[in-house]
């Protein structure tokens, strides 16, 4: 038996939470529908450790299924840079579902559990399937499974602010022209190599050389992924579903599914494209670099201006998405290793303060800083808690928000960018702004009148806490992220065909 | 109710025509056009049809909302129990050469269920959704606007 699930581990990693989820939607026992989610997640969170251990030397595991081989048949492919970012998306769904009992049964109806938890569980399907896979059509069909099940829970918000019907809409009419594009894209690549295997992909585009068709197809890719991980100015569906989505959906989105479109821009632009055509490399030169610039500036200086906590770190998210998109478009391997580091980095330190605005939503019934003033004597924990999340934002030493950072800086000066490392630093500080603005309100001003606060339950303390701890754990020691992000950057940089220096 | 009557006896002499047209496709998708979606969708219109003549009450009285959901779930599970079946043989997921005894029947036997999952969740998805429509309660009546 465990010769079986090793053998089949990859495919396991989908299935197992693709066959759960409707049946979180039949079972009518309280919080039955949350118990089936909390176990799948469990197991698939084990089925990533796992692939993370096998491959984490360098092996590459090629799973075909019905068994027909590649390039004809759908391959996934595991190598250290989907199990790097399959474990931060499946343990990410733990930490939540765990968060979520509690919080989700203040913010949504009892009556629509089952069928919130199913399109939980379908949208970590969809966000492990594309992931895995090493076909190209495949990573379309996945992201239309996490992109459809994502609206359904940004708008199970509604119960506390109608606004997140608009909200869901609204990304729901952006996600589909972004999958639309990114389609588009691949029916152009397929054009022109009549192969969606990615690796056999890569091998014909090489032999293809330079033509219109495939910059066309660049473009509308590059385009439609910049969609999905709300790259600056495309991002004007992120703020409104996070601010309104409830609060552990918030928590799992922020750290998942923008990180998973990050992963899937990396493995187009370098194991897809690989650069063979010097047209690649421009673009990403002077369209995505100078975009990741304003946004990193641009998202944290809207950051400060917001009164609603949620909103205000969906806008901190644009700030490092556009940090991560530095460091993917210095085309370098100290670059892409900044940016694979941040993904994790990111991850956990969003999730983790989500969760105290969660917290917040709950106890306090509200994530306006102004009527939250004083909320660090009521609720201690919870505040401590963003404290920590909020350092590592600014990127202070002992967090792992100073790691990414670092290596970011690094990687800009070895390429000689002072400008870039101008932008990086100032970015930083003006996220002090937005921390402290909170962290003055939480501290240092009286509560307001007639107002009861009780520090949150356990159930949403300890998955908050372990983010956190994770992002202090990570910070003090970051031999094995740093490790598994340079073993990725590796292997990206191998496949391409760009020269390194 | 006793207006339309012609509309009425049309509605009811098509249907079973609407029905069984979606059942040729979703046959015939192995060796033509067609296939569990188009299938699915065509026999979800039959109950649109009715409804739409009937009224809604009269479809939620034949197809009840956990009829629907059971429907949309068994589908999903049809398609991926077939699935699972090559993977317990010792071959790999989805893959259908044990299914029969030998390859070729074993695929032909594959298609046809994963077709028939899809069709069965295509066509309870479809009502479910033409259902959650007619029958949503407007938050404020037309009169408050």
């Amino acid at each position: 038996m465990p010769q079986f699930i090793a053998q089949h581990l990859p495919i396991l990693q989908v299935i197992v939470p693709l066959i759960a989820a409707p049946f979180c939607a039949l079972i009518s026992v309280r919080n039955g529908a949350w118990w089936l989610a909390f176990v799948t997640s469990l197991v698939t969170f084990a089925i990533s450790v796992l692939l993370f251990a096998a491959t984490f030397d360098g092996e590459i595991i090629s799973y075909h299924l019905g068994g027909w081989a590649p390039p004809i048949g759908i391959e996934y492919r595991v190598d250290m840079l989907n199990a790097f970012v399959l474990t931060i998306v499946s343990g990410t769904g733990v930490l939540t579902l765990l968060y979520a009992r509690a919080s989700v049964a203040h913010e949504v109806d009892a009556k629509q559990h089952g069928l919130f938890y199913t399109a939980f569980v379908l949208c970590l399907t969809g966000l492990l399937g594309v992931t895995i896979t090493g076909d190209a059509f495949n990573v379309f069909v996945f992201l239309e499974i996490s992109s459809l099940a994502t609206y359904a829970i940004v708008a199970s918000g509604a119960k506390t602010d109608r606004r997140a019907l608009t909200a869901a809409y609204n990304y729901l009419i952006m996600g589909t022209i972004g999958a639309t594009f990114f389609v588009i894209g691949l029916g152009l690549l397929y054009m022109i190599t009549g192969t969606l295997n990615m690796a056999d992909l890569a091998q014909r585009l090489l032999e293809h050389g330079d033509s219109r068709t495939l910059r066309m197809g660049y473009a509308f890719i590059l385009v439609g992924l910049g969609l999905k991980l709300a790259m600056f100015p495309l991002h004007q569906w992120l703020p409104n579903a996070y601010t309104y989505a409830p609060s552990a959906v918030s928590a799992f989105l922020s750290a998942t599914a923008t990180k998973v479109a990050i992963y899937v821009l990396l493995r187009f632009l370098f194991s897809v494209f690989g650069f063979s055509i010097p047209f690649e490399a421009d673009i990403l030169f002077l369209v995505v670099l100078p975009l990741a610039l304003a946004g990193s500036l641009i998202g944290a200086y809207i950051a400060t201006y917001q009164d609603n906590l949620k909103r205000l770190l969906a806008y901190s998210s644009i700030s490092q998405i556009g940090a991560m998109l530095i460091g993917v478009s210095m085309l370098s391997a100290s670059g892409l290793m900044a940016a694979i580091i941040h993904l994790f980095n990111h991850a956990v330190t969003k999730a983790s303060l989500y969760m105290v605005a969660g917290a917040y939503a709950k106890e306090a019934g509200t994530v306006s800083i102004r009527e939250l003033r004083g909320v660090g004597r009521d609720m201690p924990f919870t505040t401590a808690a963003f404290v920590v999340g909020g350092m590592s934002l600014i990127g202070i030493p002992l967090t792992v928000g100073f790691i990414s950072k670092w290596y970011l800086v690094e990687a800009a000066l070895m390429r000689g960018w002072w400008p870039v490392v101008i932008v990086i630093v100032v970015s930083s500080l003006i996220a002090l702004i937005y921390v402290g603005k909170f962290i003055e309100a939480a501290y240092m001003h009286p509560a307001p009148q007639g107002i009861i606060r009780r520090e949150a339950p356990l159930t949403m303390l300890i998955p908050m806490w372990i983010f956190a701890g994770l992002s202090l754990f990570f910070g003090i020691n970051s031999s094995l992220t740093s490790e598994a992000a340079a073993r990725a950057a590796q292997g990206l940089v191998a496949a391409s065909s760009l020269i390194w220096q | 109710m006793h207006h339309h009557l012609i509309l009425r006896v049309v509605a009811k002499l098509l249907l079973p025509f609407i029905l069984l047209y979606a059942l040729y496709v979703q046959w015939h998708g192995d060796y033509g056009p067609g296939g569990g979606f188009q299938a699915g969708v065509i026999f979800a219109v039959g109950f649109v049809l009715y409804a739409l003549v009937y009224g809604v009450d009269e479809l939620t009285r034949i197809l009840p909302r956990p009829v629907l959901i059971t429907g949309m779930i068994a589908g999903v599970i049809l398609y991926a129990g077939t699935g699972l079946v090559g993977l317990f043989q010792g071959l790999t997921f989805l893959d259908y050469n044990g299914l029969a005894a030998d390859s070729r029947h074993g695929q032909e036997w594959g298609i046809l269920l994963v077709e028939l999952g899809v069709g069965i969740t295509v066509a309870s998805s479809m009502t479910a959704i033409f259902v959650a429509f007619a029958t949503r309660e407007p938050d404020i009546d037309d009169e408050d606007w």
